[in-house]
């Protein structure tokens, strides 16, 4: 699985990859995270508010901090 | 009596009359202060507006957030794509007061604009006075100078992103932006999720704690900086670097705004300091516009999107219609 967080390098994305980390450990799965901050990359998902997460190549939520818990589900 | 709401209103929550009056008394009554000295005056200067900017602005972030959870980037950029010509660059402007985001989304928003295909124009606009006009400010404004200036504000704001976005239309910018900008691929937004009251209320409580926390430091150093200037530096010295009857007042006070980064809520305290000291109205706003829509790590930043062309005709008219705002006020319009 691969996990991506966008942004560039705000101090949201920086939470946000915390959360996914926290979130990733907490299932026990085996799972890449991935920071993405090249602009254009970020605009290839059509995100125009960061930080965003994206799981599989899914946007699942943008602009904002997801905390542990709805990472998790999306997760499932 | 809808007059004497309004006076309650305004002198309660916006000029806060009672707060000063409260830091007087602690001062004097409690730590013993002669109100007569010069540190007496910067310290309760200091003092009165670190609490006051707090307060007002954890308010009316707040509010504002609760706002912006219904208009969203991507209903603005729908809204958008329904207007042609100059109603598009009118109604850009005018969002731009009320979908206010972190200088870190302005690049996304750009390329999301752009990719959408909205004319760069419109997307000027929209970026001209989404740092420069928005609700919190107005209402700051409002609190420190009346809302005569502070309407005045707004409507020369508007003005200068209509302007200035139409001037980057007419001057056919479309190919001085990056080639990725345009060229990406369109996906279709995602569907956005509908929100509970509840989900809105945390929204705007998080836009609170973290805008507090993005911008305490540039409020602190502002306000020190306005107290410093209003207890220390003498009258005619400020008057003579910036006094209204000086035809360089203006240009010190726009060069000396460009190279800061500072949120407009650190600006307004210094703003207000020199206001006092007789620093011309003109030569205030144009201060205070240049630091909001100027500054360097805002032009870096769009320098990653654009070729130098547009950047440097970006620069160049939001410069001179910031020039040109100060003069106006400082020549033609008496306030």
């Amino acid at each position: 699985m691969i996990i991506k967080i966008l942004g560039a390098g705000c101090s949201n994305c920086k939470k946000l990859y915390h959360n996914a980390l926290l979130a990733i450990a907490e299932k026990g799965i085996d799972a890449e995270v991935i920071k993405v901050t090249d602009y254009s990359e970020i605009a290839d998902y059509n995100v125009m508010r960061t930080p965003a997460l994206v799981i599989d190549d899914k946007v699942v939520s943008y602009g904002k901090v997801a905390s542990k818990e709805e990472i998790l589900e999306f997760l499932n | 009596m809808l007059a004497n709401i309004f006076t309650w209103f305004n002198d309660g929550f916006l000029k806060m009359t009672w707060l000063g009056d409260l830091v007087d008394f602690i001062l004097t009554r409690i730590f013993n202060m002669t109100s007569n000295t010069v540190f007496y005056g910067s310290l309760s200067f200091f003092i009165f507006d670190v609490i006051k900017i707090f307060l007002l602005l954890s308010v009316l972030i707040y509010l504002s957030s609760y706002l912006q959870t219904y208009i969203t980037v991507e209903k603005t950029r729908a809204i958008l794509s329904k207007f042609k010509g100059i109603g598009a660059n009118i109604v850009g402007a005018l969002l731009g007061t009320i979908t206010p985001f972190c200088s870190c989304s302005s690049i996304p928003i750009f390329i999301g604009f752009t990719r959408a295909g909205l004319p760069i124009g419109v997307t000027f606009s929209f970026l001209i006075s989404s740092p420069l006009v928005d609700i919190a400010s107005v209402v700051l404004l409002a609190s420190i100078f009346g809302w005569k200036l502070a309407l005045i504000y707004v409507g020369v704001g508007l003005l200068l992103a209509v302007v200035g976005g139409t001037l980057i239309s007419v001057f056919k910018m479309e190919k001085y932006v990056e080639d990725f900008v345009k060229s990406g691929a369109i996906i279709e937004p995602m569907e956005e999720e509908s929100l509970t009251s509840k989900q809105r209320r945390q929204y705007s409580v998080d836009q609170v704690k973290d805008i507090v926390k993005r911008v305490w430091k540039y409020i602190l150093i502002g306000v020190a900086i306005g107290a410093i200037i209003h207890g220390y530096i003498p009258q005619d010295f400020i008057e003579k670097i910036l006094g209204s009857n000086h035809w360089y007042s203006v240009l010190v006070g726009v060069f000396a705004g460009m190279p800061m980064y500072a949120d407009i809520f650190g600006t307004l305290p210094i703003a207000e300091a020199l206001v006092l000291k007789g620093v011309g109205v003109g030569t205030v706003l144009s201060f205070m516009m240049a630091v909001t829509t100027l500054s360097i790590p805002s032009i870096i930043l769009l320098k990653k999107v654009v070729k130098n062309k547009l950047l440097y005709t970006f620069i160049f008219i939001v410069t001179s219609g910031i020039i040109l705002i100060g003069y106006i006020f400082n020549y033609v319009i008496i306030l």
